[in-house]
């Protein structure tokens, strides 16, 4: 059978999901699929449009995996409009003069920001919040001015200021209502949340009508609210809520509702039953919904039924919300308003700290109906859980909002049934996480790749951890982190032993706390922890037994059983002489010389009873030992920056020697990479590091917990605009900080993704110092830096650690079993049958 | 080990030269042996020859237990090695062999195949 037209007009989050619906349940077979996407880019995540602003680039807000289209043999046509549909020819004309045919049409053009009918609104620098491009005109209008307003101050009006801000603008928000985000929250909420606006320096003006907008005097443009009132300013974005683009649709008579909006049944199929309508143009029951998760739920739908597949439809869907605008948590549950009738309300309100929490009962006081949280809004998902399973209320419903003394969990997710919505994002349920912990999942970032939960808003992380844990206990999977067989505890724990009992030696720690005998997982990993809280000689007796050959020798053991050698070459800058030393000492002692990643050299196949004079010519020469053989520091890689490239708006090389110089030899659960650049080229690649630090006009951009290799993982914004010496100071307490609480070989960004709270978590500890722990983290890592050795020194100058550097301790003389082949005009370690070849040649 | 195989008594170094909770390399003749010494002082001598990398480093191997057995962990690939016995504990088929040790004073001496 010839396989069916499947067209589909529109490609933002919701129809991206219809694609990745369709394709997974074979719709390939049956259709061929043609989208048109009337914007530049492909889908993107519209949700986190803001972050654009915070350094997020397109690329990193696409939803589109890498090689979707071409895999699934979809046709995307990009910057291409639909002008007209003929539903009796059943074809679509496009702005580029194509005339495609279909058998199925599927409607995804989402909506379009309304803009109030003030007069001006046309005017240069005003703007809508809704696509890239927008942004991207937001961005540069904003270089010439100093005053931004957004009209409009619900959810998204709200992200538009934030934005404002962040470019620089003094910003102010322009409310017709009287109060913030009129939809989602009450009176009380809305003041408090202009409160805490405010305080943040934007300016809120609600009940503020505009009459026109005019020539200003000391800004572009002139608002005019009545009489005398008005506000100059440079750049408008409207943000004043969304319309359905259904202009298609009502052009070839499709059935609307009064105020527009596709009419969709429970199958999203509107009156034409082979047309779908999907998200934000769809009405279904009157309704248009405005957020990505019922829009998701619809491309589900459409996507099931085209195939034939009858058995889900929409019902509907839960529209509480939860964000956090402008660094304040805002949620909003249910009937947040109290209109269902009986309904009754409880609240608590701390004006000092900012909170204020409101629960919606119900008339037999036993049911939690709906919910305003702002200033804190932690209680969100227990709340939500309640709300959308109609569970009855643990207890008074007053300790629903009141303070929770102990901060336990109102509700264990235990209590929770299967069908019970852990993500309303991407709508799945405990019962989709039980399927996949079943299925092999074991982390949070495992939940994540397999469900998605989690993965869009991230605002259930916390409860998905909890269903992780207590699944994982009730399967019997014994939820324990214990280092080894030695020790019953995680290397957190084992840290704060250490630190807490002053231990200095494995024996004692051993003793105090374990069993047996140790075993290579413990004992480097207790010699870790005592060089990140004592920084002795790694080589002092007690310790030599400890360290991993590559830590005993001082060198990255090879293959053959030869050492590399790495010297420091801070922040990639050398000396020609220095560089000449380093070509004479690989010459006199023929070792393989490769220029490595981390901007230094490498100088492999050194033997064991080689390292101490090699060391010696080098530590002579002004060179110290590089840690490429420890769980430590590595390199700070540096772009030129502004000592010579035109563009550098900094001197990286200085800051990144500057970095390396302090952070060297700091001994950490894994490796450490970091990177600075000069300016926003980012040639240093510093935002695939564990620590990336971007130049800017105004100071330096700081990004965490970034990773190359197996995993790679872009480094997320963490501070911005930051000097020098708020640089340090972060740095010092961000690395201390992991230090002290990651887990055995745990990079960064493996750390930061099962860290609870995620992001905005870190943020509290480092950057607001919310568990009081800052002076402690900057003071531990003052002394590691104080205590610093080079290790090579101090091993050369002391007779009996060099004695150790040995093959044979019967013998001086070197390991015979050495074979070597050259190649490119160097020699590298022999493979298996060559070996056999080279013998027979003897 | 077969003990109808005469052997012969080397005196390979001092008691010092080991450091508690480590091992040295021995050149034996034809053959290069791994000595260790526990943390409670027992000696222990294997095959240097790690027989999955083919380098000669298991001297440089970290000790430990793995439930009551004392092994010695490949610094190449991490294989474990029950020094008593020579097995490998991820692979039945791989063992190594193991060379009787004594103390005479302080000297410490291997026995060798004659």
């Amino acid at each position: 059978m010839a396989k069916q037209q499947l067209l589909l007009i529109g490609h933002g989050m919701v129809g991206q999901r219809y694609l990745e619906s369709l394709v997974a349940q074979g719709g390939r077979e049956h259709f061929d699929i043609t989208v048109l996407c009337a914007e530049s880019l492909p889908a993107y995540d519209r949700v986190g449009l803001t972050s654009y602003f915070s350094g997020k680039t397109a690329d990193d807000l696409s939803l589109v995996p890498e090689g979707f289209f071409a895999e699934h043999d979809i046709t995307l046509k990009l910057n291409t409009k639909a002008d007209a549909i003929d539903r009796g020819a059943r074809t679509v004309t496009t702005n580029t003069g194509e005339t495609l045919s279909y058998d199925k049409l599927v409607l995804a053009t989402g909506s379009y920001p309304f803009v109030p009918p003030i007069p001006g609104n046309d005017r240069d620098n005003c703007f809508v919040y809704r696509t890239i491009d927008d942004l991207d005109a937001m961005i540069a209008a904003s270089k010439g001015g100093k005053v931004g307003t957004v009209v409009g101050g619900g959810l998204l009006g709200l992200e538009a200021a934030k934005a404002l801000h962040d470019l620089g603008l003094q910003t102010h928000v322009v409310e017709f209502a009287p109060r913030l985000m009129a939809v989602q929250v009450d009176d009380f909420g809305g003041g408090l949340l202009k409160d805490k606006i405010q305080e943040l320096g934007v300016t809120v003006h609600t009940s503020t009508g505009t009459k026109d907008i005019v020539d200003g005097e000391t800004c572009k443009h002139r608002m005019n609210f009545g009489e005398d009132n008005y506000l100059e300013t440079d750049v408008i974005v409207f943000s004043a809520g969304i319309r359905p683009q259904d202009e298609l649709a009502r052009a070839c008579e499709l059935e609307l509702g009064e105020r527009g909006g596709v009419v969709v049944n429970n199958h999203c199929v509107t009156s034409d039953d082979s047309i779908y309508a999907i998200g934000e143009v769809a009405l279904w029951e009157g309704r248009i919904f405005g957020l990505v998760a019922p829009g998701y739920q619809m491309a589900e739908i459409a996507a099931e039924h085209l195939m034939g597949k009858v058995e889900n439809q929409f019902q509907g869907a839960d529209m509480s919300t939860k964000l956090k605008l402008m660094g304040v948590d805002v949620a909003s549950i249910g009937d947040a308003h109290g209109n269902t009738p009986g309904s009754r309300s409880t609240v608590f309100m701390d004006q000092t700290a900012g909170i204020y929490k409101k629960a919606v009962i119900s008339e037999c006081g036993k049911k939690l109906l709906g919910a305003v949280l702002v200033g804190d809004a932690n209680d969100y998902g227990n709340l939500l859980q309640l709300c959308l399973n109609e569970m009855d209320l643990p207890g008074d419903p007053a300790a629903l909002v009141a303070p929770v003394s102990d901060g336990a969990p109102l509700l264990g997710a235990d209590a929770l049934p299967d069908t019970a919505q852990i993500c309303s994002c991407n709508n799945v349920s405990k019962g989709d996480l039980c399927a996949a912990i079943d299925g092999g999942a074991m982390t949070v970032g495992d939940l994540k790749s397999c469900t998605k939960a989690s993965a869009t808003c991230g605002g259930c992380s916390a409860l998905v951890k909890q269903v992780l844990d207590s699944e994982l206990e009730k399967r019997g999977v014994e939820v324990n982190n214990h280092l080894c067989e030695h020790f019953p505890y995680s290397r957190q724990e084992i840290y704060h032993l250490v630190r807490v009992g002053q231990i200095t030696t494995f024996d004692e720690l051993l003793e105090k706390h374990g069993s047996g005998e140790g075993c290579d997982i413990c004992k480097p990993t207790a010699a870790s922890v005592f060089a990140s809280c004592w920084n002795d000689y790694v080589l002092n007796k007690p310790h030599a037994g400890l360290q991993d050959t590559n830590d005993y020798f001082l060198g990255n053991l090879q293959r053959d059983g030869t050492y590399s050698v790495v010297p420091r070459v801070a922040g990639g800058e050398i000396t020609p002489d220095k560089l000449i030393v380093l070509g004479e000492v690989a010459k006199k002692y023929d070792l393989y010389t490769k220029i490595t990643g981390g901007q230094r050299v490498d100088l492999f196949g050194a033997r064991v009873e080689q390292l101490p004079d090699i060391w010696r010519t080098l530590v002579d020469a002004g060179f110290e030992t590089g840690h490429a053989y420890g769980k430590s520091l590595r390199t700070v890689k540096s772009c030129v920056g502004s000592t010579w490239c035109r563009y550098g708006v900094k001197d990286s090389v200085g800051t990144a020697i500057q970095v390396e110089e302090r952070y060297k030899g700091l001994r950490s659960p894994h490796k450490i990479k970091m990177a600075v650049s000069g300016c926003t080229r980012e040639c240093a690649e510093a935002q695939s590091k564990d620590v990336g630090v971007i130049a800017t006009e105004k100071g330096w951009n700081l990004y965490v917990c970034g990773n190359g290799g197996m995993r790679p993982r872009h480094a997320d914004l963490f501070a911005s605009d930051l000097t020098d010496e708020e640089l340090i100071k972060t740095v010092d307490r961000f690395l201390m900080f992991y230090i002290k609480t990651a887990d055995r070989l745990q990079r960064t960004s493996v750390w930061l993704e099962n860290l609870e709270g995620g992001l905005d978590y870190l943020k509290q500890v480092i950057l607001e110092d919310s568990l009081g722990i800052g002076a402690e983290l900057e003071a531990e890592m003052a002394h590691v830096i104080d205590t610093y050795q080079c290790e090579w020194k101090t091993t050369i100058e002391d007779d009996e650690a060099v004695k150790r550097f040995k093959h044979f301790v019967n013998d001086n003389s070197a390991d015979d079993n050495l074979k070597y082949v050259r190649e490119r005009g160097q020699r590298r370690p022999a493979f298996e049958h060559e070996r056999i070849e080279l013998v027979e040649e003897a | 080990m077969n003990s109808s195989v005469a052997v012969q008594w080397q005196a390979v170094c001092k008691l010092d030269d080991v450091l508690p909770g480590t091992g040295v390399g021995v050149r034996l003749p034809g053959r290069q042996a791994a000595l260790f010494r526990t943390r409670d002082g027992s000696l222990y001598a294997l095959d240097n020859r790690d027989p999955f990398s083919q380098a000669n480093v298991l001297s440089r191997g970290i000790l430990g237990s793995v439930g009551d057995k004392r092994v010695v962990a490949s610094p190449i690939y991490k294989q474990h090695f029950d020094l008593e016995t020579g097995q490998c504990l991820e692979d039945e088929a791989v063992s190594l062999t193991v060379y009787p040790v004594e103390v005479e004073g302080d000297v410490i001496k291997l026995a060798v195949p004659a």
